[in-house]
């Protein structure tokens, strides 16, 4: 079947099996940051955004995302960067596996809630496993960036 | 130091943290045969016909491989340096199936979807054999797991086949039974811990192609690629020449990626038929079919003075190996010889272990390798002796804790040069508030808060075996290149490393470019494993950047027409004693190209014959409701000696990270097999590592001692920090509940019935 | 894993309906469940094309269309105003933000699965389905009848005054729960009804009517702490436990007293008028 998807600003048209995963949609398309880590919609690893919020991409069939607006960590490169910097200025990137979908989540949160308090934050980011980092670096990033937003650093926006 | 000693950043940080593509499925190349195995269903079984026919018609199935297609030498897939102390016994496809899981059938086709309908077409017909599930039930049962002639074991490790016994062994210094007998209190007990999955992010997966030159290429998820390269050579019967392993970014590792694992597979299928092949393994394989830590029952005799003296301690180890024997006969050894050593105040100590067979996953390295599980009873055994005692256990540690200088007789006979053990746990007991909350408090709402603590110790790569080797180059504009086969999974080793090399080379991080890990061009390592890279690739980075000085010496002297005990190293440049003539480093580059008889290129190999100890203390605040059992932890105060910490940023996420994961392994991952000897814990949805919200608040602190062996003083950090949340935490529960907990995981329900029991039989008894 | 041979957006109910009377079609919830499955369907008939992704509140109802996700669910401000929170409380612990933006009530309560928190919750409350074919029923009545072909259209909480609570035990934070409790007091002082709920037995959730005069003692705060944990043993004993991977039939029972005292607890607190 025919789908036409916004995949990062570009607008793709293309002939799809009906049960492919939007997860083999956008890494067939060049998104390799969005990765699989399970079977069973656990691990966030596969994070994206439909129409800005956050969903599993392993678990959406590309077929459902038809006519709407698919985005990954590709077309949010500068949010990534912004963000990340503080992530790598923890050394809580780690092996980096759980980063994309996390960052994903984390920029979703950021725009949802612009001061969240550390509960939140976590009750949040509670879809995004990491095995590395123990959590605690991940937080402490965060923590420092939203410091960072208040005090006038460029949004996510 | 300028260099070392700092938080740098890591150096694949920020392509990490916009998810650039490079992992192995973002890498491997495009038209890749898909690799996968037909797994048997049955703990043990022959099989006794495979038909392909039907799956071979499949469109874009490209072949599949049966036993009969397969060499029939036996060799080990655990990633260890040769003689590998691991029994021969694999084949890359056997007729005797002995886990649910085990291989039967490779298949290999254009896409996954021809490669599972394949799959589901091929017809088995097993003879299922009776199973050993209870690895107590293992020894000398006339089940055998190998009964096999050509099973060869290599190294005097006590392995007999015709026993089930993968290793057995027995060590002592002093007479413990006499020693045990004089004590005035001796406390006993047996504590169990289960084969916890790594649960790496990302799963196991291999690339293979041909390359120009006719060699099989390994792209591969893994920590050891020199062991890869030797071990698929004897799989695959072929010569090392023939084979070149290399690996990109890992997302994760922890000691699974140690055994070879996938690699076999795709390798097999590109030799034979030298197409481009890959194999990812699904979360589900990577939970049932892998590689993870051995199931262990630790029984601990801890005798003690009524004064707290700790005089004699008597371990014995029985550990399951699984179907296949990897890391069998060296991770049994840790939970003695990486336990005992904490106590420098024994008289006497006697380690007695044996490994068995069982038809379930074949066990491997998981972080801490059996001293995890050591460190868990033994710190538990003594935590209980405090309680005995009526003696504060902080204060009996001090007591009895091993000291800098001390003989460890328990630990292969090595002295501690550098140990700080006696300041991490004064650190952490006061970090946690342990005079205040020791040992429990009633909060008044039926829950109640406690406190636990656990000291731990780990090594640093293993001694006289462990090969560490660094290249460094220096280019022509004065920047270097710094080769290694060490394996980065997240760790950050390229970046420490790149880190010491730029502390030598008196240069910043950034002027250090670090290739990692190709057995083409780097040189020799054992891999990333036994927390080995700091301290021997380590040393082998600081003698190779001190060699590579002196050949600069030598070319800028030919540049400055003086000899090289004129001249002094100065970071960019080479200058004269009396400053009065210098060239850059740059220059010096140049000048490397031209004319030149000087290779500005050193390689060093290290191996130490020392293991020098890390040490840490480990305490935890809980919060415990008596009702439901459920453990809310609120605070863990972990203070680690690796001695010199390179960088406080990788090391204090190391740190939480292994705490995450001992928490893991204490209170939610519970690995439960049915009683056809199916995992039941396949997937993330029943498997249950950690989130953000089951860890709580975590504060790291270091307490350094310095070891002279190490570069820059530096020990090792990467395994020890798994160590001390099961017994700090089984500590807290007893403090907050009078029950000792010696099996893992400890659930809600365990503790909640076990109130509830004890509060039945308190009801029965009068008095 | 999942084989789908043809996706169609339904463009009415009616001719979602007609799809799905073909036992190799099925109607596309969340997906979240389906997918783990080995099925292979020939025509998945997906409904997020018909408006069914809202929450309507009228003067006596909420009406919660079956394609609402949990996430709306969670985040609805009047839902949860009207419940206490109850109903953000039984989803906020589902997984993740992310698996609650796909998952919908629809699957959730079709699916009539035994660790259900949304099953649970909801039939703590005055709720009705609305099926396609068999018109409107009480939630009560659908948690026990096979599941057939019919379609869930929308999900109808009737504005009954209520004062309920939601809680579970659950082995790890996001895990599936070990047990989940809900009760509530319902309805207007000269008829008003108490109920307790427990699911995730493992088995589908069931309810159980408090008595008439228990619940006006509750209403009125008269129980002592040892009376209210008699009414919650007296409630937890006749509810049939079973053993699975992640606890004991015995560790259940015992929660359920625990829990039920904690639900009823509550309630009393809030308690007095509804």
């Amino acid at each position: 079947m025919k789908v036409k998807i916004v995949l990062n600003g570009k607008t793709r048209e293309d002939e799809i099996n009906s049960d492919q995963l939007l997860i083999d949609y956008v890494r067939s398309h060049g998104c390799y940051s969005v990765k699989r880590g399970c079977e069973t919609s656990n691990c966030g690893l596969c994070t994206v955004f439909l129409d800005g919020k956050p969903i599993l991409s392993c678990s959406l069939l590309t077929a459902r995302a038809d006519g709407h607006r698919v985005e990954t960590l590709e077309g949010l490169q500068k949010e990534a960067e912004e963000f990340g910097a503080f992530v790598a200025d923890q050394g809580a990137e780690q092996c980096g596996f759980c980063n994309p979908g996390m960052i994903m989540n984390a920029i979703a949160l950021f725009r949802e809630n612009p001061d969240p308090s550390e509960e939140e934050i976590k009750e949040y980011l509670a879809g995004n496993l990491c095995r590395c980092s123990g959590y605690e670096g991940q937080l402490r990033a965060i923590k420092q960036f939203l410091e960072y937003r208040r005090r006038g650093g460029e949004s996510c926006e | 130091m300028r260099v070392v000693s700092q938080p740098v950043r890591k150096k694949d940080a920020m392509a990490l943290v916009t998810g650039k593509p490079v992992f192995m499925d973002d890498l491997a190349p495009k038209d890749c045969l898909i690799v996968k195995v037909l797994r048997s269903p049955h703990a043990n079984a022959n099989i006794l016909s495979v038909k392909t026919d039907v799956a071979l018609k499949v469109p874009g199935i490209e072949v599949i491989y049966t036993w009969e297609d397969v060499p029939q030498e036996r060799f080990t897939m655990a990633g260890q340096t040769y003689p590998e102390p691991s029994p021969q016994d694999r084949l890359i496809l056997d007729r005797h199936v002995r886990y649910v899981g085990d291989p039967v059938a490779i298949v290999a086709g254009e896409n996954e979807a021809c490669v599972d309908r394949a799959l589901r077409l091929i017809k088995v017909e097993y003879e299922v054999l009776p199973a050993i599930l209870d690895f107590h039930q293992a020894m000398d049962n006339p089940i055998l797991v190998h009964p096999e002639d050509n099973w060869v074991v290599l190294c005097p490790v006590g392995a007999d086949n015709q026993r089930n016994l993968c290793a057995s062994d027995e060590s002592h210094n002093g007479d413990v039974d006499a020693v045990l007998k004089d004590c005035d209190v001796v406390v006993e007990g047996t504590y169990h811990t289960k084969a916890n999955q790594q649960a790496m992010m990302e799963t196991f997966r291999t690339a293979c192609y041909m390359d120009a030159y006719g060699r099989l290429n390994i792209f591969s998820s893994t920590q050891i690629v020199f062991h890869v390269r030797r071990i698929l050579a004897k799989a695959l019967g072929i010569p090392k020449s023939k084979i070149r392993v290399m690996k990109p970014r890992i997302g994760g590792g922890f000691g699974a990626k140690q055994t070879v694992v996938a690699e076999v597979f795709p390798a097999f299928v590109t030799w034979k038929t030298g197409k481009p092949s890959k194999m990812i393994f699904t979360r589900e394989e990577s939970q049932v079919a892998s590689s993870p830590r051995h199931e262990m029952e630790v029984t601990v005799k801890v005798g003690a003075m009524k004064d707290g003296r700790i005089r004699a301690m008597d371990v014995y180890t029985l550990s399951n190996t699984g179907a296949y024997g990897e890391h069998g006969p060296t991770t049994v050894g840790l939970s003695g010889h990486k336990s005992i050593p904490l106590y420098g105040s024994l008289e006497a100590h006697r380690f007695a272990y044996d490994v068995v067979y069982t038809n379930v996953m074949s066990a491997g390295a998981y972080r801490g390798y059996g001293a995890t599980q050591g460190i868990f009873a033994v710190e538990s055994a003594v935590n209980e002796l405090a309680d005995r005692l009526g003696m504060d256990p902080v204060e009996l540690r001090e007591k009895n804790m091993v000291r800098e200088g001390q003989v460890m007789p328990a630990y292969y006979g090595e002295q501690t040069n550098s140990c700080a053990l006696d300041r991490c746990l004064e650190r952490a007991a006061s970090m946690i508030g342990w005079k205040d909350k020791h040992p429990c408090r009633d909060m008044g709402n039926g829950k109640v808060r406690s406190v636990g603590i656990a000291m731990a110790m780990q090594g640093s790569g293993i001694a006289a075996v462990d090969v560490g080797s660094a290249t460094i180059k220096l280019n022509e504009d004065g920047s270097y290149t710094l080769l290694i086969a060490a394996a980065d999974m997240g760790t950050g080793c390229d970046t420490i490393l790149a880190q010491m090399a730029a502390e030598c080379m008196e240069c910043s991080v950034e002027d250090i470019a670090v290739l990692g890990a190709d057995t083409d061009s780097s040189p020799y390592d054992s891999g990333s494993y036994a927390s080995s890279t700091t301290y021997v690739t380590g040393k082998a980075v600081e003698r190779a950047c001190a060699q590579l000085k002196e050949r600069i010496l030598e070319v800028a002297g030919e540049m400055l027409e003086t000899s090289a005990e004129r001249l002094v190293f100065a970071g960019d440049r080479v200058e004269t004693l009396d400053q009065s003539a210098s060239v850059s480093l740059a220059e010096v580059g140049f000048k490397s190209m031209v004319g030149n008889n000087h290779a500005l290129q050193v390689t060093e190999s290290n191996s130490s014959p020392l293991s020098p100890p890390p040490f840490m203390a480990g305490a935890v605040e809980i919060e415990l409701d008596k009702e439901t059992g459920h453990v809310e932890i609120l605070d863990y105060a972990a203070v680690v000696d690796c001695g010199t910490v390179v960088n406080p940023n990788l090391a204090r996420v190391q740190t939480e990270g292994g705490l995450a994961q001992g928490i893991g392994m204490t209170l939610y991952e519970d690995i439960q097999y049915d009683d056809k000897g199916r995992l039941r814990n396949n997937s993330f949805m029943q498997y249950k590592v950690p989130t953000r919200l089951d860890t709580g608040r975590m504060r790291v602190e270091f307490e350094s001692s310095y070891e002279e062996s190490g570069p820059f003083g530096a020990k090792s950090i990467g395994e020890i920090v798994i160590n001390t949340p099961a017994p700090a935490l089984a500590h807290a529960i007893f403090n907050a509940t009078g029950l000792w907990f010696k099996e893992l995981p400890i659930t809600s329900e365990k503790i909640a019935m076990g109130i509830l029991e004890r509060s039945k039989n308190a009801e029965k008894t009068p008095f | 894993m999942l084989k789908i041979k043809e996706y169609v957006k339904a463009e009415s109910l009616e001719q979602a309906y007609e799809l799905n009377q073909k036992k190799s079609n099925c109607i596309l919830g969340g997906m979240l469940w389906l997918k783990m499955s080995d099925r292979t369907v020939q025509k998945a008939i997906d409904l997020s094309g018909l408006g069914l992704d809202t929450i309507e509140e009228t003067e006596d109802s909420f009406s919660i269309g079956c394609m609402v996700t949990l996430r709306q669910l969670e985040l609805h401000p009047r839902l949860n105003e009207w419940t206490n929170g109850a109903i953000r409380d039984c989803v906020k612990d589902i997984v993740g933000v992310q698996f609650r933006n796909l998952a919908t009530i629809g699957g959730s309560i079709f699916g009539r699965f035994g660790f259900s928190d949304v099953l649970t919750c909801f039939l703590a409350l005055d709720t009705y389905v609305e099926l396609y074919q068999s018109g409107v029923i009480p939630l009560e009545q659908f948690v026990g009848i096979k599941r057939d072909r019919d379609i869930l259209v929308r999900i109808i909480v009737k504005k009954t005054p209520v004062k309920c609570v939601y809680m579970t035990h659950r082995n790890a934070k996001t895990d599936f729960p070990v047990l989940a409790c809900a009760a509530a007091l319902s309805g207007q002082t000269d008829n008003c009804r108490g109920y307790v709920v427990a699911g995730a037995r493992p088995g589908r959730a069931i309810r159980i009517e408090i008595g008439t005069e228990e619940v006006m003692r509750l209403r009125k705060g008269a129980y002592t702490k040892e009376d209210l944990r008699s009414l919650a043993a007296g409630l937890a004993k006749d509810i049939l436990m079973d053993s699975n991977m992640r606890a004991s039939a015995e560790y259940r029972s015992h929660l359920a007293e625990v829990l039920l005292f904690r639900c009823l607890s509550t309630l009393q607190e809030r308690g007095g008028e509804v």
